[in-house]
């Protein structure tokens, strides 16, 4: 197990470089070291001395890949790609082009995203799974039928109309909650009621159905037949027996996120006004802050890798005929 | 007066999906599985219901796509020989048969039917002095002249006379359909008509027809009054709100189908390969995916987005008019967007490959050496196309949904292009307004819900009718 | 989905315990403090008055930091008061020979300028751990080690902190840092223009920057053309005459900083923790900085050490009506607290504000743009509603403009070849400049906030000429008592002499085509380009809108490959120079890497424009102005657009607000009426519960038939059906 854990994380190694390279070339194609610096010097009174002064002071004024103009190994470490990424490996991503530490600000926000993320995805999940339950309870009658097909409607509305319409019905018609913002301790909750609300509904109609039919496949299997076979009452099949077994392929299908729910919600977070990674991305999009935007890909990655090696791992736990080799 | 024709990179692709859909209509009708599969499919009501709704949208698409340039007049005094100069405006058949809606703009809001405008202004009046009134709208109810107060009776006559002639219309389609189904079933036509009412047919036509019914309505309910009324109101510069929504249609099919259509070669290719041949081949297909999947979407895509700008940019002699920009960007986001999701289907191509290779008549047919592109064309590949309609139908609507949040965000089509995400993105903040301006959104939210709707239903059955697993 | 009801209902009855309000955003321990609230849209992004030069940054800084100078609060045109200065400062202007000149003689005979500044004594620092010292006088938090700053995060848990009276030096060591090589200062080059000490002082700190990574030690350093004369007094020395000196002086780019600040910043682990200057500013000013989180929430606090200023005691005409002279004489700040929340999306903002718990709209005011509603004498009002409400509305013209400006260097609209291209290319210009409806534009864009423009300078500017005198010949004409567009017939006679009779060059008979440069922001909106085309099409003349994004657009108009685009500038102080340079051929955008983004070069202007700087305001300036304007109006390098209007939105319990772009240290003048607040609040507020009722019957009743039903399947398994 532990040996297999290091291969994966080794493995992990290439990928990140690779998803390094990858952000790296997109962000360059677009924007030059001068277009960045501009971006950080405003509009007015910029002089091509004050561009290049930047560029030299924060070390844009290499060439990107290839430094033709040194000897040897300088050829390759002497380049924005090289100075910029090696550190990020070692988690250190340096300073926002505003001046503001990455890792400090990814630690401030991150209280936020999960507080926003964790209950959405517990509730969710939650929610969820009891909806497909009571339609697999109700299976082929017209409860099923309608539900599903309240399923089906639910997600075919965009999530911005969710937001929108939640935002104008609950906070500015009724005055029920805050329309906006976030508080830290206890606070937050009168803050978080309504978008994790809001992300619950949005997002049960996929997974309700999803799960549902998840739940169908388990039932039709033969310990079910059996069980009740030997007597048992429909509910206590479906609690005991069907719901644990159908929660094994739920909970390994959605290990994979709960690494990434730390990178918080882009939509939910700047409609709310919740400070969190979310946000902080769109601005650093929006700003077009190379630092942050990579540290944030990089940060997700790893994540992303992390779930992945999380998954496998859940798999020998819930069923020990799988060995990790 | 003469048009150019202009074919723009979507249309182009968009006629290819359809000649691609014709083709396999053709093939299918040839091959006794896949009718049995595309029966199944027809046999349900959702299905047929949903394929009415979705063949609806696609004659807007298609009407949508059939681009012009109208040519400029004469000008005075020109030279009997001048060159006849076209405009440098691209305009669409739809466009055109849209004319009264496109060229009535009033000032500014005016809610649904309404014949004045939704803020009060101050206006002088003719012998001096002021007043605070509603001004009259230009266009909307413009025939009553003086007499708005006959709006709701002029209305209800409208829909009246309407309603009347779609039933007309309605009911010779389904006289025509009962005659053909007669004909080929060698009955009588009460006989067939019977049951089709009875829901006995052997496709769910009648709930092909009761959908038309509704489609019929709706339909000529909007040439009947939208000539006259503003039927979803107008917009902050006075445009018609229906008009913005039957435009933004042709945008979501596009993205829709061609981002699955464009990711698809790839998707395919790299997954059988990766499955088939294995090895290093197999490690670098999931090197690549595994580093795209890694990265989080939304950024991906901004930065993608991005780039494809600054290419467009730094090109502008690429494109003669404003159409071809924005057009180019529209195909960018397909890309793009096809970048970012083909990996899920190179992954589960991938397995089934798998799959496939260890089936006996694939080893046997290696074992008598045919060819590798030969076992992956004739036995592979056909093997795997049914995950690939399968995808193509799930991935629509979740593709029409993501359009809407990426141009709200400001990562997604161009903004001079009409679309669900720009239209959602100018109404945002007038429900914020006082009294509230809710229309726009509405006529959005309504139009991506039939449509993502009928997707959804459309590719349930779909997915249920072939899935090996579920028959 | 059922699931989340009754957790809001849990919630809600959490909620009511609170108060009779259940939306505050704010803590139930604010409630009926003397605090205002306000709110931010783009996080400030420096701090450091050497480097701060945008709006978003000037609504914080500009209460902390006290320049020598500020704006009378009240007056308009635009008036210079003392500031942290003890009054103006004396100007004394010398020949090359040294010779002190009078008053009245030219600029071009001052070889230099002398800038005497006297400082209030007695003001101090607020409260600051850099200032702290320990009893035998030496600083307390002078040299810390990485585990003194183990517990630090904020500047909050430093436990020490100190003050000391402000100093001539402090204001010396600003000037400093306005060279130092990791500051990029915004005005650094403008000033070293006239401070040539600055540049050589930069060079000696880059190379000392290059030797070591530490910290650069400004003490040691001195700045030929600035002295400390004593403790309260410097002295400024610069080269040539620079009346707008003085308007410069009143923005914090030369506001004190205290050495020590420096010094406590720049102690290695202080950056790591956001400890910088650019984050924690230190100032002497009516406000400190409390909570700095630019992600949620800044909060400004009352500075104990303020020296206390009055409130004037006359304003313009009409001010004693609007009351706003009825604090005359007490000592400000007012308000206690001022709360900035961030508020990114234009919804929330907007119904927080109408719920009451915005007190006033923030400076940049978008998203406050659909409370008003304009009448179509282009008067804009309020809605009855919220009138009702107790609304009011503010307006007033910013010192800005946006315009379309013309590249002259295009083949098309700009310099044409010899003396009959160029009229042609001029009559193209002036023909546009007809043809583009401005004042529709601003009625239908911008809701009527904005006025159209008839040359660069803002009204309320020096310069600018109002009624008949005032308007520009070549688009309006003056019909009774009103300036009225020219008709489009007007247009297109200009485009046929121009050589484009109906929009198709008369040689080739090709339609003309015109291209518009913008952002996507900007003119780039469907609605906008539309407008844009609809506008041209009636000329015959193809438009095409190329938006692109804002570097690619920077591109274009550096390298002059715009032909038509849209541009804005923000005068940075009230002076006919700061808007007419932007037209000054030694600007030139492609050639001179300037702010003439038209690339306009005319001699005669740019001679006229040389001698109108130095001028003091007068009727021979305004002689000079005049001419100037004639020859833009002729010339048409831009379609003078509109001048912006800053649209001030307020509840009616505060008090004492007035607009004016130019004033931004407006916080200390405001007070609010808190219980007028608190009442309006609980009334605008009242929870609407029976949603959440209807929606709890709905769940039962959806759940009742199933309810039902699992009873009628128990009993049939019971029975031994099954299924």
């Amino acid at each position: 197990m532990f040996a297999y854990v290091l291969r994966r994380l080794l493995y992990a190694l290439p990928i990140l470089i690779g998803v390094n390279l990858v952000t790296f070339a997109l962000f360059f194609v677009v924007n030059s070291p001068d277009d960045m610096a501009r971006m950080q010097l405003g509009v007015k009174r910029v002089t091509p001395e004050a561009i290049e002064r930047w560029k030299v002071e924060r070390g844009y004024d290499r060439p990107l890949f290839f430094n033709a103009g040194v000897q040897g190994r300088g050829q390759v470490t002497e380049t924005i790609f090289f100075q910029k990424s090696l550190r990020m490996f070692a988690f250190d991503f340096g300073r926002a082009d505003d001046g503001r530490d990455i890792a400090q600000e990814m630690r401030d926000r991150m209280g936020p995203s999960l507080a926003l993320a964790l209950p959405t995805f517990v509730l969710g999940l939650f929610a969820s799974v009891t909806f497909a339950l009571i339609l697999v309870f109700f299976r082929a009658s017209y409860l099923d039928f309608w539900g599903v097909v309240l399923c089906v409607a639910m997600m075919s509305i965009s999530s911005l109309f969710y937001i929108i319409g939640g935002q104008w019905l609950v906070s500015k018609l009724w005055a029920l909650v805050p329309i906006s913002g976030y508080a830290p301790g206890l606070d937050a909750a009168r803050f978080l009621v309504l978008p994790v609300a809001i992300s619950v509904i949005a997002g049960v109609g996929s997974n309700a159905r999803w799960y549902r039919t998840i739940f169908l496949e388990e039932i039709s299997r033969d310990y079910v037949r059996t069980a009740r076979a030997k007597g048992l009452s429909e509910r206590v099949v479906l609690f005991r027996h069907v719901l644990k077994n159908a929660m094994i392929p739920i909970l390994t299908g959605v290990v994979v996120v709960i690494p990434l729910l730390f990178m918080g919600s882009l939509l939910v977070e700047s409609f709310f006004g919740i400070p969190g990674l979310g946000s902080y991305t769109i601005d650093a999009i929006n700003a077009q802050d190379f630092a942050v935007v990579r540290a944030m890909v990089y940060i997700g990655s790893v994540l992303y890798i992390i779930g992945l090696i999380l998954t496998d791992i859940s798999y020998t736990l819930v069923d020990p005929r799988v060995r990790l080799e | 007066m003469g048009f150019l024709p202009v074919l723009l990179w979507t249309d182009a692709l968009f006629f290819l999906l359809l000649a691609i859909g014709v083709a396999t209509i053709v093939h299918v009708r040839r091959e006794a599985p896949l009718r049995a599969a595309w029966r199944r499919v027809g046999s349900r009501a959702g299905g047929m219901a949903s394929a009415v709704i979705l063949l609806a949208f696609l004659a807007i698409g298609f009407v949508d796509s059939l681009h012009l340039r109208p040519q400029l007049p004469v000008a005075n005094g020109a030279a009997e020989n001048a060159p006849v100069a076209y405009s440098s405006e691209v305009l669409s058949a739809l466009d055109v048969l849209l004319a009264p809606l496109r060229t009535r703009v009033e000032k500014t809001y005016s809610a649904p039917f309404a014949t004045e405008l939704y803020a009060r202004e101050t206006v002088e009046l003719p012998g001096g002095g002021q007043a605070r009134i509603y001004p009259r709208l230009a266009w909307g109810g413009s025939h009553l002249g003086e007499a708005t107060g006959e709006r709701d009776a002029d209305v209800a006559r409208r829909i009246a006379t309407g309603v009347a002639g779609a039933m007309e219309v309605w009911i010779a389609v389904a006289a025509i359909l009962v005659v053909m189904l007669a004909r080929r079933r060698g009955k009588g036509m009460g006989e067939a008509a019977r049951a089709l009412w009875r829901g006995e047919a052997d496709l769910a036509w009648r709930a092909a027809l009761v959908t038309l019914a509704c489609v019929f309505v709706v339909v000529i309910l909007a040439i009947k009054l939208a000539p006259y009324y503003h039927v979803f109101g107008t917009d902050k510069v006075g445009q018609d709100v229906l008009y913005l929504s039957l435009k933004s249609v042709r945008t979501a099919l596009i993205i829709g189908t061609l981002t699955t259509l464009v990711m698809l070669p790839f998707a395919v290719a790299l997954g059988i390969m990766a499955g088939y041949l294995g090895g290093w081949v197999d490690d670098v297909i999931q090197y690549v995916y595994t580093v795209l999947n890694a990265i989080p979407g939304v950024l991906l895509i901004a930065a993608a987005v991005l780039m494809m700008q600054v290419v467009i940019d730094t090109h502008p002699h690429w494109f003669s008019t404003a159409a071809e920009r924005a057009d180019a960007r529209l195909l960018a986001l397909c890309l793009i967007l096809g970048i970012t999701s083909w990996t899920g289907l190179c992954r589960l191509l991938r397995g089934e490959t798998l799959k496939l290779r260890e089936l006996e008549y694939v080893q046997a047919a290696r074992a008598f050496g045919v060819g590798t592109s030969a076992i992956l064309r004739r036995h592979v590949l056909p093997n795997v196309m049914h995950i690939v309609l399968i995808a193509l139908v799930m991935d629509f609507s979740g593709l029409v949904l993501a359009e809407a949040v990426l141009s709200y965000v400001g990562i997604g089509v161009d903004p001079t292009t009409i679309s669900f995400g720009t239209m959602i993105n100018m109404a945002r903040a007038e429900l914020a307004r006082e009294p509230a301006v809710w229309w726009s959104l509405m006529a959005a939210f309504a139009f991506m819900f039939v449509l993502v709707l009928s997707a959804n239903l459309f590719a349930d059955v779909v997915r249920d009718a072939f899935d090996p697993r579920r028959s | 989905m059922l699931r989340r009801f009754p957790l809001l209902l849990v919630f809600c009855v959490f909620l009511a315990a609170c108060g009779p309000v259940w939306n505050d955003p704010y803590p139930a321990s604010d409630q009926g403090h003397n605090i205002m609230y306000s709110a931010f849209t783009d996080r400030p992004k420096h701090l450091d008055p050497v480097q701060s030069y945008s709006e978003d940054e000037a609504t914080f800084l500009y209460q902390i930091y006290e320049p020598p100078l500020q704006y009378h609060y009240l007056k308009r045109p635009y008036t210079l008061v003392p500031g942290s200065a003890a009054a103006m400062p004396v100007v004394r202007r010398y020949d090359e020979a040294g010779h002190e000149l009078p008053e009245s003689a030219p600029a071009s005979q001052v070889a230099k300028s002398v800038y005497e500044i006297r400082i209030r004594p007695g003001i101090l620092y607020q409260p600051h751990p850099a200032l702290a010292r320990r009893a035998d006088g030496a600083l307390h938090y002078a040299a810390l080690s990485a585990t003194d700053l183990k517990d630090v995060r904020r500047l909050g848990d430093f436990a020490e902190t100190g003050t000391r009276e402000l100093e001539a030096g402090d204001f010396v060591h600003q000037i400093k840092r306005l060279a130092h090589p990791r500051m990029h200062s915004p005005i650094f080059e403008l000033i070293a223009e006239y401070l040539p000490g600055l540049k050589t002082l930069q060079k000696a700190l880059a190379e000392e920057a290059a030797r070591t990574s530490g910290a650069l030690d400004l003490e040691r350093h001195t700045v030929p053309g600035i002295e400390i004369v004593d403790r309260y007094t410097y002295r400024i020395t610069l080269k040539g005459a620079y009346p707008q000196f003085m308007y410069w002086l009143s923005m914090p780019f030369f506001a004190p900083v205290p050495p020590e600040a420096d010094r406590f910043y720049e102690q290695p682990g202080m950056a790591e923790r956001n400890l910088t200057l650019d984050w924690w500013p230190i100032g002497t000013g009516p406000y400190m900085l409390s909570e700095n989180n630019p992600n949620a929430r800044m909060v400004l606090a009352r500075n104990p050490n303020f020296r206390g200023e009055s409130f004037p005691c006359e304003g313009e005409p009409g001010d004693r009506e609007a009351g706003l002279l009825a604090d005359c004489g007490k000592t400000m700040p007012f308000i206690d607290e001022v709360v900035f929340t961030r508020e990114r999306e234009g919804i929330p903002y907007w119904n927080k504000f109408l719920q009451g718990y915005y007190d006033a709209s923030g400076v940049s005011s978008d998203n406050f743009d659909q409370a008003v509603t304009m009448t179509s004498q282009g008067e804009v009002s309020l809605s009855d509603e919220m009138r009702e409400q107790g609304i009011e509305l503010l307006t007033s013209v910013s010192p800005s403009i946006f315009y379309l400006g013309f590249n002259m260097l295009d083949s098309v609209v700009g310099a044409g070849a010899g003396a009959e291209g160029q009229a042609r290319a001029r009559k193209l210009r002036q023909a546009i400049s007809v043809a583009l409806d401005m004042d529709e534009f601003v009625s239908i864009f911008l809701n009527g906030r904005g006025v159209t423009a008839m040359h660069p300078i803002p009204p309320g500017i020096f310069g600018a000429r109002e009624g008949e005198a005032g308007i520009n010949p070549v688009v309006y004409e003056w019909r009774d008592g009103h300036a009225v567009r020219r008709s489009k017939d007007v247009a297109r006679r200009l485009l046929a002499e121009a050589g484009y009779p109906d929009g198709r060059d008369v040689k080739t008979g090709e339609p003309l085509i015109l291209n518009l440069d913008t952002t996507p922001g900007g003119l780039g909106d469907k609605a906008r380009s539309d407008w844009l085309a609809k506008q041209f099409r009636e000329l015959g003349v193809q438009f095409v809108v190329r938006a692109t994004d804002y570097n690619r657009f920077q591109d274009k108009i550096r390298e002059g490959n715009a032909q038509l685009f849209f541009f804005g500038w923000n005068a940075d102080y009230p002076d006919p120079e700061n808007m007419l340079f932007l037209l000054h051929g030694a600007q030139a955008k492609v050639k001179e890497s300037g702010q003439n983004a038209a690339n306009y070069v005319n001699p005669e202007y740019d001679h006229l424009f040389e001698n109108m700087k130095s001028m003091p305001d007068g009727p021979e300036r305004q002689v000079v102005i005049d001419r100037m304007v004639a020859i833009l109006q002729h010339d048409a390098p831009w379609i003078f657009g509109f001048h912006p209007k800053a649209y001030s939105l307020q509840h009616g319990w505060v008090l004492n607000r007035k607009t004016g772009s130019m004033v931004r240290n407006t916080l200390k003048y405001q007070r609010i009426d808190v219980e007028r607040r608190d009442a309006a609040r609980a009334q605008w507020n009242r929870p609407i519960v029976w949603p959440l009722v209807l929606v709890g019957l709905l769940a039962a009743a959806a759940i009742a038939p199933a309810f039902v039903h699992y009873r009628r399947r128990e009993r049939a398994t019971a029975l031994g059906g099954g299924r």
